[in-house]
């Protein structure tokens, strides 16, 4: 028997509702891709929460560094040219 | 700038209202803390389909029946939703078992009670479920942000649980005076373990203050367990059962009731391995875990031909 029986961990994302985004559930352990979206369905989906279902490998997420969070999500207010109101409109202009 | 991996930083986060992810830092103690009380968590869900399981074969109707096995697999799956949550913290799942099978890891002690009637489920339901409850409302809460998301998600499903157990209570009071008898009987044995679910008084209870400093806990273990009393009561009155404490007051001025003195002697013994159903509830996970592993095998095998396949179609 293998050392670690518990097979492989995937992400769940699930979708609640056609157009809406795909919002991660949690995880599941399954050993091939069927397994893995009948389990995530079992797990997170008996009272109708989703509409569609994505599972991948856990190994394959890429996540960013919390300790990069100042670099990375700087909201570079020095550019304020990025936001509409950074424009003048001619008095009296409409619709924009 | 602020140094990201020190306890004071932590510490501002926490009291900021902020949540903490996986891949922040944190103390080692909080994370051994969260993994402690997650995974007995995650146990505890699990191990408590056993009680109830007793009684798929035997409920008495088909609707019951049903019923039953709902709740049942959804304690499964939030034993799944906790576990999931708890490997954030860099346990892996085969380490949780481990811990749980070999006792390192505990549950809670209420599943070392045995389901002896009907009327037990229905106390089960009611009693053991509705002190989960408010358990886990408080713990949506919590600030280890995989633990909360559980919470909430189990929380959304939990009310079911509850509701059916004080549906069984109430018609068992309506019905003839043996099951009336029954329905009282069960009363009296899950009452007090119940009480207990919430841990020791507050002045006693060893994990307490650093939980609640780093809001793992938003409320004391008497702080839950008085609302659990100030629910439950009422509950009990209504459909006629008698809480079974002759020392229960309605303390007008606080609108709180106050309640008998907690036998902790037996929730330490239980806890300690000694309660009525302790070896039987791991014997049984060990037995099923051990029957089931041709299954896991036969999974890894179908998946590393699978994957040859994909490497020589390449």
């Amino acid at each position: 028997m293998s050392l670690d029986t518990q097979l492989d961990l995937w992400e769940v994302f699930i979708q609640s509702k056609s157009g809406l985004p795909y919002i991660h559930a949690g995880s599941v352990h399954a050993s091939d891709n069927k397994m893995a979206l009948q389990n995530a369905r079992d797990i997170y989906t008996r009272r109708g929460e989703g509409t569609s279902i994505w599972v991948m490998p856990s190994k394959y997420i890429v996540a960013s560094n919390p300790d990069d969070n100042d670099m990375l999500f700087d909201p570079s207010n020095d550019k304020v040219y990025r936001h509409p109101t950074f424009y003048v409109m001619p008095e009296g202009a409409k619709n924009i | 700038m602020h140094n990201e991996h020190s306890d004071t930083h932590f510490q501002t986060r926490i009291d900021n209202g902020e949540h903490i992810e996986a891949k922040d830092y944190m103390p080692e103690n909080y994370r051994k803390h969260l993994i402690r009380q997650m995974s007995q968590h995650a146990h505890s869900e699990v191990i408590g389909m056993q009680p109830e399981g007793n009684w798929i074969t035997r409920a008495p109707s088909l609707r019951a029946k049903q019923i039953l096995l709902a709740k049942i697999q959804d304690e499964g799956g939030h034993g799944l939703y906790l576990y999931s949550a708890a490997e954030t913290l860099g346990v892996s799942r085969v380490e949780f078992i481990q811990q749980l099978q070999s006792g390192k890891a505990k549950y809670s002690s209420i599943f070392n009670y045995p389901a002896l009637n009907w009327a037990d489920v229905g106390a089960i339901g009611w009693l053991v479920d509705g002190a989960a409850i408010v358990n886990q409302v408080s713990l949506q809460r919590t600030s280890y942000g995989p633990y909360s998301r559980a919470m909430v998600r189990i929380c959304k499903e939990e009310s079911f649980h509850q509701r059916q157990g004080y549906e069984i209570m109430a018609k068992m009071m309506k019905g003839t005076k043996d099951q009336q008898a029954m329905a009282q009987d069960a009363m009296n044995r899950w009452w007090w373990p119940a009480l207990m679910m919430f841990g020791p008084h507050d002045t006693d209870s060893p994990h307490s203050s650093d939980a609640v400093k780093w809001k793992i806990k938003r409320e004391t273990n008497d702080e839950l367990r008085q609302k659990f009393i100030d629910k439950t009561i009422p509950q009990a009155e209504l459909i006629g059962l008698t809480v079974p404490d002759d020392k229960i007051k309605l303390d007008e001025k606080t609108g709180h009731y106050k309640i008998g003195p907690i036998n902790w002697d037996e929730f330490y013994r239980v806890i300690a391995g000694n309660g009525p159903c302790n070896k039987q509830r791991l014997d049984h996970h060990i037995k099923f875990h051990e029957e089931g592993s041709w299954v896991r095998d036969a999974a890894v095998a179908y998946k590393q031909k699978h994957s040859t396949k994909e490497l020589q179609t390449v």
